[in-house]
């Protein structure tokens, strides 16, 4: 079959619905082992899922954020030229309102998450395990969502219950 | 043989000077265009260094130039670029905007399309770059990109829009830019690729597999949650953008492409996806690209774009050079489907009349629109409204307001006003 009688039969469609090619397709996927996949998979889920061993506290973390993290978000995570993280003076439902991890952040393995992902942006994925523990431990301290002596860990930061957990209502997903 | 023109079209087809779309099928009427910058009405008027016959140019009488073996625009085009801004800290941290008010037609080039980079672009090898296909799935698998080259191929003619174009509208006072500096965050290409399906049915699906994460090889990994049943549907892996290899900037080496859906979706520099049961709850969808509402509530997962459109000419900070019949033009878009109509008032929305809607239109792709209108010197406020396939009709700005409030940043799709004053300078205006 020529590739236009293959295009023709499987119902080719220019700007409209994506074809049905599967039955020509060469299956060029290489399998990978679990093992494998690790390796590449850093995400982490709200219930957990993903976190990896580690801790810190806010204690330690406050050394880390003035260092590496203040001269773009401001000290304490306030009045830099990176968005703002913590210290909001007016609600959500107010005139003017602080979206802060505080304030907006439904979820707090998201912070965890952001800040070993892709922080601090000149040097993104150099903060070790426990660092990113304890800057996600300081900046929700900063926020006076957990003590300063709290430990964050894979164990208790799922359990860390965001004000704004239920603030939000799907649109265009269940 | 075309109609020609007669003075019966110049009666108005609604108020403030709007004729009727027929009038841009006849010849014989002459439209005059608002002049774009300043540079451009000022070349027009000054005579060149050096004194030319105009019959026998000098690039008539002497070899061109020989063979390029890429082309580049026109040294005279040169300030038709992308506006910048970035932050200065972080100069990877930012957008570029395309020129809209610079462009005709439905298609971006390439080297114009908008970018919103979060930490870069990043400097991939494609001989080094994988796409990695797990989670649930029954057999987890890794794509060379030369591998994907040799897929089946499909391609999209749509748009790509930013979640947070347009936002300065949701701004107190009137920003006064450029339409392509407030509006430019949407550009429209041919994508061409693989559907992803295919991939997915390699991979073998998990009946669980409800979400699956899709992750960019950028610095900052850039990761959302997209649904399955979208992916399946007609997401493709895009390789090419109006049929070259995609530019660095727009994700090179591969990008998902989400039609109709907002743009941090359509993931840059893919290099896995992850098949789950959940959405993960990624920073770029939970503390952004959601929207706020008056309410202290917020809407999340708000993928589709909504229909919009605006007028590209005349646009703020351009001029009319007098009265005389002009030609409105402008683009509108859809992310459920094609553009039914677009409706253009030249009396601030008291009075309405369809414009001319320019061949093809296509669904999720920017569609051109024109009309015809008499400018009789007095002050005058333009606004365009588009209606798509679904019945959708897009808002007033006071509607959208009163419905989102001021702080929800992201999906601003209200209707554009130009404010024409007598010396025919134009500006943007909430009216």
């Amino acid at each position: 079959m020529s590739m236009r009688d293959a295009l023709l039969a499987a119902g080719f469609v220019f700007g409209g619905a994506v074809c049905a090619l599967s039955a020509e397709a060469p299956k060029l996927g290489i399998p990978i082992s679990p093992a494998d996949v690790a390796a590449w998979d850093i995400s982490v889920f709200p219930d957990g899922r993903g976190l990896p061993p580690g801790n810190g506290t806010a204690r330690q973390g406050r050394a880390l954020f003035d260092a590496q993290c203040a001269r773009c978000h401001g000290a304490g995570g306030r009045g830099g030229t990176a968005e703002e993280l913590a210290g909001s003076t007016s609600p959500l439902n107010g005139p003017d309102p602080d979206k802060t991890i505080g304030t907006y952040w439904p979820y707090a393995t998201t912070v965890f998450d952001m800040t070993r992902r892709s922080m601090p942006m000149h040097a993104p994925g150099s903060l070790s395990n426990d660092e990113a523990y304890a800057v996600t431990a300081y900046l929700l301290f900063a926020n006076k969502i957990i003590a300063e002596d709290f430990e964050i860990n894979r164990e208790s930061l799922p359990l860390v219950k965001m004000p704004n957990r239920d603030g939000f209502d799907r649109i265009d997903a269940p | 043989m075309r109609e020609t023109f007669s003075t019966d079209d110049l009666q108005p087809a609604a108020g403030g000077g709007l004729l009727h779309r027929r009038v841009l099928l006849k010849a014989g009427l002459i439209l005059a265009s608002a002049g774009a910058a300043q540079p451009a009405l000022a070349a027009a008027g000054k005579k060149p260094a050096v004194e030319s016959d105009l019959a026998h140019p000098s690039w008539t009488r002497e070899p061109g130039q020989p063979f390029t073996n890429y082309g580049l625009p026109s040294k005279h085009e040169a300030a038709v670029m992308r506006s910048v801004g970035a932050n200065h800290d972080v100069p990877g941290n930012g957008v570029s905007w395309t020129p809209l008010e610079s462009l005709e037609g439905i298609l971006t080039p390439a080297g114009l399309h908008f970018e919103r980079h979060h930490n870069g672009v990043p400097a991939i090898d494609p001989a080094q770059h994988r796409l990695v296909i797990h989670g649930l799935v029954k057999q987890p698998l890794m794509f060379t990109v030369e591998s994907l080259l040799r897929y089946p191929m499909t391609s999209h003619l749509i748009f790509v829009e930013c979640g947070g174009n347009s936002n300065a509208g949701w701004h107190q006072e009137p920003i006064q830019r450029p339409v392509g500096s407030f509006h430019g965050l949407v550009s429209c290409s041919e994508w061409t690729g693989v559907p992803l399906s295919i991939l997915l049915d390699e991979a073998g699906l998990d009946p669980k597999a409800l979400w699956a994460v899709a992750e960019g090889a950028d610095a900052m990994l850039m990761n959302v949650s997209i649904p399955v049943e979208k992916l399946m549907k007609d997401c493709i892996v895009a390789l090419y953008q109006n049929g070259e290899r995609i530019r660095p900037e727009n994700g090179y080496p591969l990008r998902l492409i989400a039609p109709g859906w907002e743009g941090v979706l359509n993931v840059k520099w893919l290099r896995r996806i992850q098949l789950t049961d959940q959405p993960v709850m990624a920073r770029n969808e939970t503390a952004k690209y959601t929207e706020l509402l008056p309410s202290g509530r917020s809407r999340m997962f708000t993928f589709v774009v909504d229909a919009k459109s605006l007028l590209t000419s005349p646009s703020c900070g351009q001029s009319l050079s007098g009265p005389s019949v002009y030609e409105l033009k402008g683009l509108a878009w859809s992310g459920r489907g094609r553009i039914a109509m677009v409706e253009v008032s030249a009396d601030g929305g008291a009075s309405w009349t369809r414009a001319q809607l320019q061949d093809p239109v296509l669904p999720r792709c920017f569609t051109r629109f024109r009309a015809a209108w008499k400018w009789d010197g007095q002050p005058a406020v333009l606004k365009s409204r588009a209606t798509d396939e679904t019945g959708y009709v897009q808002p007033e700005r006071a509607a959208l307001v009163a419905e989102r409030g001021r702080h929800g940043y992201f999906h601003y799709n209200a209707i554009v006003s130009w404010g024409v004053d007598a010396e025919g300078k134009v500006s943007h205006v909430y009216a």
